[in-house]
């Protein structure tokens, strides 16, 4: 492997910026990289060499030119395939939409590219972001680059992958109920959900838009960090969008000590189900941060427990809606419009050989959720339920300045081994869903290796426009790990490689 | 063909009761969640962006401009506004519909409990409002083939120009008690609402161009009842005249139905104007299931109760109060000015007023002459070729002695034909007045020489006989010629 992909975002940027480094001469790295490591990983759905080189000769160019660039200029990173691109096909991993090419640019993409940074490619994940381990993609499973014989996580394991295999330094995913943050687990990287309305929403393939938050795939906390600031902020196209500062984030992940910091340990999230090696390393990491000055106490937040069920409610009943639309008669893919067939007949058979099963699982669950009859029963009382989880956040808030947890009660599982028990699969975003269902800020950090020598995740929450925090946390974290593991975690995959 | 029962003789054993959605296009300067231009017309599909297409990934931003309009609405239909209410999802299948999902309001409509009062036949008829709530409407599908329906069409084009222009839906309680009136008071409240759009200036209320539309809720039940009988919703329809035509029809239909031992069916109907009656539309016995849910891509809508106060003051003076003010400064009767508001000319007589002739002759023109041709031509007054400044300039003509009241109809006529301003069809034409003494002068002597014996008469002293010799003179001018001074130069050669 070419040692420039080990090097973070960061100093690959501070290395183009001293003229060290060429946006071409790194991209053309990464391009090389993803050849030798797509055909075994199923990282890319798509990659468009040509227009990447091109992009980063033009960024380049603009650095020769002395004009000011921002901090990631000439950066590739890679983008999941939910994020409308008008150079890309966007598939949300779904026959619905093979061949599909918007034409527009998604906000957070928009940034990107005004930003400088280098699309290489659209990530693969689970179908219209249904799942939690990128088998539901309808192009295959992508593989955990840790063990090929086991998921990267879902929905956004392709991007986590790109990230953990070093085919990218940095990648953008969305969370609608811990689709950045249990692939970032399960592969060793940081991933960030924003506070919801902190990066837009324009652009990105809705699956529950209450839910949904776009957000960064880095490998160091300061990386996402940077990344978090060109995507996030004001976007008017989003009427859920914060009208505020993202927040001095870089500055935040570089901070020193913790001196002073409140730090509640979620005491729902551990025991039964938690695989041993996941709690130990995440206890390690909490006696790390109250090394580092941080004072740490367990909080209650009891209606956490009906955090998966609730989800299980509110998510199909806005997916059901959000999907409606892909009926076969505007775009993406169309099914037997013979001329004999009936509108309603095209929709029918075009909709039975575009969707996947999990797809059809929770529309129908959705639309029941949501009928007149079921209404109040399922949708309404778990509208409540969400209430109460909110509430449960800003009573922890009242006596600590983040919560912490596992980011998952297990490692990466085995490909295919929770495919036919949806319940199974389900229970990998138990921790992950009460940030969603709140709005709040929060992150997976790399928390070390289980003893099957897999990676853990270690979850901060902060409050709604808190985000700071998370970083703070994480950067802290991550440093005095790495000087106990004596260098990034990756390594130790590199070393396996 | 439906059997029909005699209207007047179905109210012995009927009550109607009414029930009145009508859907208002506002006219906002985009669409009420993209700046999309809120147009009108232009060629298909040339005012459409990812949102107002539905397309995957795109959202909606609400348009502060509609809300306000939906406030104004509200307040003039003395509604209570909700200090906070969210938009919702209906969640239906309908082909022009770009998400497959409309972007409405369900249980928390921005404005509520509001009541109009309209004065039919000299009687004063409240309404009450349930709701006006915001929506955005669809695009327009044309169904291609002959039957012009979607069943049975060859394909179907759509053009998603109107797709996600706001409109205002205002909803009536049931309206019991109008009995044989219910027809009228239905025109005159569609009427009142299209007047009051217009006056507030948030919609053009073009009937014809569906920017003021009308379904129309009707049930009967025995006379004496207080159970609501199964209703038919009878769609868009889209003209005063039809409104009341079409509920004077489905009255008739139905009655026949229930004399006959049957059963109304709950189902949508459609409006044929070229029929005057209605016909089946889709069934609705089934209560369909919109799955609403609270819009989640939309923040909820929160007007601040001094907004709502500062919108109040922008207000104009309600409709009873104008007509009042107006009677008193023009000095009509109440019959000459019933006549004004029942031939629905009131805005156009004000405006021809404004325009700077006297209200007596702008009622001259709108409430004798153009009603005439309006009726004859099956429109609304305001629908005719011409405007209230043109009548104003006619009139002006007539003021200047250039033309004579039998002339200015011909102007009218030119104008409405499409020759262009009054004075240039007085020109085309040649319609001007001639008081030339020259030209008359002759004219009269070629009229008393083919008249020996009248003229004798007048010699005679009998100055009445002039007359039919001016009736000849104006005839050999074609009634272009001044009747005074040609009485005067038949006289002074005669006497």
């Amino acid at each position: 492997m070419n040692p420039l992909l080990r090097l973070s975002a960061a100093d690959l940027a501070d290395m183009m910026s001293r003229g060290e480094l060429t946006s071409e001469d790194l991209t053309r790295a990464c391009l090389e990289r993803i050849d030798a490591q797509n055909p075994t990983l199923n990282v890319f759905l798509s990659v468009d060499p040509e227009g990447a080189l091109e992009a980063a000769r033009a960024v380049d160019a603009r650095r020769a030119a002395a004009e000011h660039l921002g901090p990631l200029a000439g950066i590739p990173i890679a983008v999941k395939d939910n994020f409308c691109t008008t150079d890309f096909a966007t598939t949300c991993g779904s026959r619905m939409l093979e061949g599909w090419v918007p034409p527009y640019d998604a906000t957070v993409v928009t940034r990107l590219r005004q930003a400088g940074l280098i699309i290489v490619g659209k990530t693969n994940m689970d179908e219209f972001a249904m799942g939690s381990s990128t088998e539901t993609s309808a192009f295959g499973p992508t593989r955990n680059p840790w063990d090929t014989d086991r998921i990267p996580g879902g929905s956004g394991g392709g991007s986590a992958a790109a990230v953990a295999s070093f085919m990218t330094p940095l990648a953008v995913g969305s969370d609608t109920g811990g689709s950045i943050r249990q692939p970032g687990s399960v592969t060793g990287t940081v991933g960030v959900k924003p506070t919801y309305g902190g990066v837009s929403r324009y652009g990105l393939v809705a699956m529950a838009s209450s839910l949904d938050q776009p957000g960064p795939v880095a490998r160091t906390a300061y990386d996402a960090a940077l990344l978090h600031q060109i995507i996030g902020g004001y976007d008017p196209m989003d009427s859920a969008s914060i009208d505020a500062p993202v927040g001095e984030l870089a500055t935040a992940a570089r901070a020193r000590s913790l001196d002073g910091v409140r730090v509640g340990v979620v005491k729902e999230f551990a025991g039964e189900g938690y695989e041993p090696g996941v709690l130990r390393r995440f206890e390690e990491a909490v006696d790390v941060l109250r090394a580092a000055g941080a004072e740490v106490v367990e909080v209650s937040c009891p209606h956490f427990t009906y955090a998966l069920p609730t989800y299980y409610l509110i998510q199909p009943a806005e997916l059901s809606s959000n999907l409606a639309r892909f009926d076969g008669m505007r775009y993406g893919l169309r099914v037997g419009d013979d001329g004999t067939r009936s509108a309603e007949e095209v929709m029918n058979l075009t909709r039975e050989a575009g969707f996947g099963r999990e797809a059809k699982r929770r529309i129908i669950i959705g639309t029941y959720a949501l009928s007149a009859g079921y209404y109040d029963a399922y949708y309404g009382s778990a509208q409540r339920v969400r209430t109460l989880i909110q509430r449960d956040f800003a009573a922890a808030f009242e006596t600590v300045d983040v919560l912490v947890s596992p980011t998952t009660p297990t490692v990466a599982f085995k490909i295919g081994e929770r495919v036919a028990d949806p319940l199974s699969m389900y229970l990998a975003d138990l921790c992950t869903i009460p940030s969603n269902m709140a709005g709040n800020a929060s992150a997976s950090f790399p928390a070390g290796l289980s003893d099957d020598g897999l990676p853990v995740g270690f979850q901060v929450m902060a409050p709604p426009l808190a985000d700071e925090r998370l970083y703070i946390i994480g950067g802290v974290l991550e440093r005095a790990l790495e000087a106990r593991w004596g260098g990034p975690l990756l390594r130790e995959l590199e070393a396996k490689a | 063909m439906t059997e029909l029962v005699d209207y007047d003789e179905l109210l012995t054993r009927y009550d109607p009761a009414l029930g009145l959605e009508v859907h208002v296009e506002l006219n906002t300067a985009t669409k009420m969640f993209c700046g999309c231009p809120n147009v009108f017309g232009g060629d298909p599909n040339t005012h459409v962006c990812p949102v107002c297409l539905g397309l995957p990934g795109s959202l909606p931003v609400i348009n502060g401009k509609a809300v306000e309009s939906a406030i104004r609405i509200g307040l003039a239909l003395n509604c209570e506004i909700a200090q906070w209410c969210r938009m919702a999802r209906k969640n239906y299948f309908y082909p022009d519909m770009t998400k497959n999902f409309q972007t409405s309001q369900y249980d928390e409509p921005i404005a509520y409990d509001g009541f109009v009062e309209l004065e039919v036949d000299g009687e004063t008829f409240r309404v009450e409002i349930e709701r006006a709530h915001m929506e955005e409407d669809a695009g327009k599908a044309t169904h291609v083939g002959t039957s012009g329906r979607i069943h049975g069409a060859d394909y179907s084009l759509i053009d998603y120009n109107r797709a996600g222009v706001p409109l205002i839906e205002i909803v009536t309680r049931p309206i019991l008690g109008a009995g044989a009136k219910a027809p009228a008071v239905a025109k005159a409240y569609v009427a009142h609402l299209r007047e009051l759009v217009k006056s507030l200036g948030v919609s053009d209320a073009r009937m014809e161009q569906g920017s003021l539309r009308c379904d129309a809720n009707i049930s009967l039940m025995p006379a004496g009842s207080d159970v609501l009988g199964t209703r038919t919703e009878t769609k868009n329809v889209n003209s005063l005249r039809s409104v009341e035509r079409a509920i004077r029809y489905e009255m008739t239909r139905q009655a026949a139905i229930l004399d006959g031992g049957g059963r109304v069916i709950q189902e949508t109907r459609h409006f044929d104007e070229s029929t005057g009656t209605t016909g089946s539309g889709r069934s609705k016995e089934q209560a369909e299931d919109y799955r609403y849910f609270a819009e989640p891509d939309l923040m909820p809508i929160a007007p601040s109760a001094e907004w709502v106060e500062a919108l109040r003051e922008t207000l104009p003076e309600p409709p009873a109060e104008h007509r009042r003010r107006l009677q008193g400064e023009w000095g009509f009767s109440d019959i000459d000015f019933h006549s004004i508001v029942a031939s629905g000319a009131l805005a156009l007589v004000e405006e021809t007023v404004a325009a700077g002739t006297t209200p007596a002759a702008a009622r001259k023109w709108w409430v004798t002459e153009l009603a005439r041709r309006a009726n004859q031509d099956g429109l609304e007054l305001d629908e005719l070729a011409i405007t209230p400044a043109q009548v104003a300039a006619v009139q002006g003509l007539v003021d200047d002695g250039q033309v004579n009241d039998k002339l200015a109809r011909q102007v009218i006529e030119g104008v409405l034909a499409g020759e262009g301003e009054p004075a240039d069809v007085v020109k085309s034409r040649g319609l001007a007045v001639v008081s030339d003494e020259g030209a008359l002068s002759s004219a009269v002597d070629e009229v008393i020489a083919a008249n020996p014996d009248v003229a004798d008469k007048i010699r005679a002293g009998k100055v009445a006989a002039a007359g039919a010799l001016i009736g000849q003179v104006m005839k050999a001018m074609r009634g272009q010629a001044d009747a005074g001074k040609v009485r005067e130069l038949i006289l002074a050669k005669l006497t």
